[in-house]
């Protein structure tokens, strides 16, 4: 211990390169020894197979499978061959630079929320309203000249992207007014905000949407209807909202109550309290689990496949599942795989950056 | 007109306003769902009530805890897609938990390897939609070999694209069942005698109580099985391949594998996560002094480390649990038959929409229920009492 110690002192004073230090860490003690013998085996063992798979034995591009089959690598083909489908679903094949821009600027808009200068009630709004309604007309057209595609022509990344925006901007407002409901001080509402959080954050998402896309219709007159796509958001927005407002009421409560009073006794009203001391301190005290609450938002839209949306996991089925590419099921479901752990991933790396950085002022 | 503008500048008067406004909003929203619903269900000559859950079903189900026929009622499905629930989600819970554990320790160890594979699993489970990692597991199990080309591990487990055979110990439905509310009971007599009978109030008698009650339910399980045995097939069933089907043992359908093969991944890399930041939340100072102490690293881990980490691993992991046990739900996606599977096709094939979503919705509700509670009873008994949190 002592000696390990007092090389990763030396390493710090840059008297022992790095390469020597992770040595003696793995060959410590008789049994750190054995833990890393048998990790290097297990890694020796696994990573030629998965090299092998994924680079060198692959099949790039081909014009069909014939060149996968007996192969003992990935056939990254079926990507090349398919990207477009599994990306732009069933959109207007000419038209997939528009479902391409519209995936973009929403991509754009998720960046630039990372930015702290934006990080004002207004300049995030108008930012998020912004992005989705480019989202929207760039994809729906009818436009500046351009020609309109209905929804139920959309799929793959983008919608995924559409369902997972448009969730983002109404799901946050709702959450606001649920999260101050439920800290009312007038009792009914108080209550009936935490009926309608506590029902909905105990049932599973999938029974929300279901709810949503197959029963509502019965429930509402003919004129409410509408389409099925805005149903299932509306219902996934105030999963999302029931989710969010838990967190945002948590952020709430970690105000010191001092804030209030001094706002109360400088005799502001309860929406200039609201607007002006509560909410910023509110959404700066959940800022991490507020990504979070964001990352598994994204996470969940896939679930929608099974409601019976062409999202991007069900692009990948069709991509695979019809003609002759239903051997090569793997390299589509890790394509996708892919695509999801780049978005997820950095956003949950941010998410820790930031949680980092806000600790550093409190300690 | 003056008295008007005074009682609107009432705090107290605008207050019963909006809340007698939200209420009758909230009112009228639900009552004219209410009757939208039934205009529509009358239009379309479904009598609404409870009576269907006598009526038998006349579809089956892929999978069943309990036996059932297509002549079976109503009832009896409800029963089978809430027990098939609970049963993924439990044994999922289960096994996410222990590896996740594991891959925690992994995460905070010293050796740098190990932390590496275990920061590279967590990364990887982590970030790839659940209902993703189901469906490449349900794709990969349905392209196994055929039975009669099974992967066979000592000519008595075999591994094909119908399911994995296993021998088991043989018994009826009827003696599964009784087993399993055996177990059911000796839970609530865990639950329920501290505060009811003022048995095992203290730490150790607790421990005493646990260790009866599981010790009971065992021995009556083993005598149960030896009981009802059939003389003539012996104890346990080892598959067999009969013609294009295995018969004997016990089948476990590709359906149940992949959810719950989907379940422990994901899940145990969000558990791997809370037992890391529980195990960092242990103040350095304690770990110190247990090693001044005297005591072997193992013991310092064992009786300081991971009791102290408890209390920060606790809390969350039970809105795991809950997040888990819903996310069953996704085995609709390749076809296992949970409760919301079963709610669904119920629905399409009845109609008695309202009836049924009141069903689905209690039953969720209470497993949500159940396991806050079991969950907050754990965290009260693991709670630093007394003198013991003076200080940390």
């Amino acid at each position: 211990m002592s000696a390990l110690a007092a090389s990763t002192a030396r390493y710090r004073h840059g008297m022992e390169p790095f390469a020597t230090v992770l040595v003696r860490r793995m060959f410590a003690t008789w049994h750190d020894a054995a833990i890393s013998i048998v990790c290097l085996a297990f890694v020796i063992w696994l990573l030629p197979k998965l090299i092998g798979w994924a680079f060198l034995d692959a099949v790039w591009s081909a014009p069909n499978a014939t060149p996968c089959i007996g192969g003992a690598g990935a056939c990254w083909a079926v990507i090349t061959a398919r990207w477009r489908l599994i990306i732009f679903g069933l959109y207007p094949f000419d038209q997939h630079w528009r479902s391409g821009l519209a995936c973009l600027a929403v991509v754009v808009v998720v960046v630039l929320s990372c930015v702290p200068a934006l990080w004002r009630p207004v300049r995030l709004s108008l930012l998020w309203l912004g992005g989705f309604l480019t989202f929207y007309f760039l994809m729906r057209g009818g436009v500046f000249g351009l020609s309109l595609v209905g929804t139920e022509r959309w799929g793959g990344m983008a919608l995924t992207l559409f369902i997972f925006t448009a969730v983002a901007v109404l799901g946050m407002p709702m959450a606001i007014i649920l999260a101050l409901g439920r800290q009312s001080e007038l009792p009914a509402i108080r209550w009936l905000a935490g009926l309608l959080i506590d029902t909905v954050r105990a049932l599973p998402l999938l029974t929300v949407l279901f709810t949503a896309a197959v029963i509502l219709p019965f429930a509402l007159p003919d004129w409410l209807i509408g389409d099925k796509l805005y149903r299932v958001i509306y219902a996934f927005a105030l999963f999302f909202a029931c989710a969010q407002a838990e967190i945002i009421r948590g952020g709430l409560q970690a105000i010191h109550a001092g804030q209030l009073e001094a706002a109360k006794a400088l005799g502001l009203g309860y929406w200039h309290r609201t607007w002006h001391i509560v909410l910023p301190q509110a959404f700066r005290n959940s800022l991490p689990a507020t990504i979070n609450q964001f990352v598994i938002t994204f996470k969940e839209t896939s679930i929608v496949i099974i409601i019976g949306f062409f999202e991007v996991l069900a692009s990948g089925h069709a991509a695979y599942g019809t003609g002759d590419w239903t051997s090569a099921y793997a390299e589509v479901y890790v394509f996708i795989a892919l695509i999801y752990f780049a978005f997820v991933f950095s956003l949950s790396r941010y998410g820790a950056h930031l949680e980092k950085r806000m600790r550093l002022g409190h300690d | 007109m003056m008295e008007l503008t005074a009682l609107l500048r009432s705090g107290r008067f605008r207050g019963w306003l909006y809340q007698t406004a939200v209420v009758s909003v909230a009112c009228l929203i639900l009552i004219s769902f209410v009757v939208t619903a039934r205009h529509n269900l009358v239009a379309q000559g479904i009598t609404t009530g409870f009576d269907f859950l006598q009526r038998s079903t006349g579809w089956d189900i892929p999978f069943a805890l309990i036996s059932y026929t297509i002549n079976d009622p109503y009832w009896r499905v409800f029963l089978i897609g809430f027990a098939n629930t609970i049963f993924v989600g439990t044994l999922g819970l289960i096994f996410a938990t222990l590896f996740g554990t594991f891959i925690g320790i992994a995460r905070v160890a010293r050796n740098p390897l190990l932390n590496a594979l275990g920061t590279v699993y967590v990364e990887i489970f982590r970030n790839v939609p659940l209902i993703l990692q189901g469906l490449l597991w349900y794709a990969i199990l349905t392209r196994l070999p055929s039975p009669r080309q099974a992967i066979s591990i000592w000519d008595s487990i075999f591994i094909t694209n119908r399911g994995l055979y296993i021998p088991f110990v043989a018994m009826s439905h009827g003696t599964f069942l009784f087993i399993a509310s055996v177990f059911v009971l000796a839970g609530f007599a865990i639950a329920l005698l501290p505060r009811l009978a003022g048995i095992g109030t203290s730490r150790s008698g607790f421990r005493r109580l646990v260790r009866t009650a599981l010790l009971t339910a065992a021995a009556i399980a083993v005598a149960a099985v030896i009981g009802a045995r059939d003389p003539q097939a012996g104890l346990i069933t080892i598959p067999m391949l009969k013609g294009l089907r295995f018969e004997g043992g016990l089948r476990v359908t590709p359906e149940f594998t992949a959810l719950f093969v989907a379940i422990v991944c994901f899940g145990s890399a969000y558990v791997a996560e809370i037992v890391r930041g529980g195990l960092l939340s242990v103040n350095r100072g304690q770990l110190e002094a247990a090693g001044a102490l005297g005591l072997r690293p193992f013991h310092v881990y064992w009786y300081v480390r991971i009791p102290l980490a408890l209390r920060a691993i606790v809390p969350p992991m039970g809105n795991q649990f809950v997040w888990l046990m819903k996310a069953t739900t996704i085995g609709i996606a390749f076809g296992f038959s949970d409760l919301f599977m079963i709610t669904s096709t119920a629905i399409n094939q009845s109609g008695q929409t309202i009836e049924i979503l009141f069903i689905m919705m209690s039953g969720f509700l209470l497993i949500n229920y159940v396991i806050s509670t079991a969950m907050n009873a754990l965290n009260r008994s693991i709670a630093l009492k007394g003198y013991e949190t003076k200080g940390t």
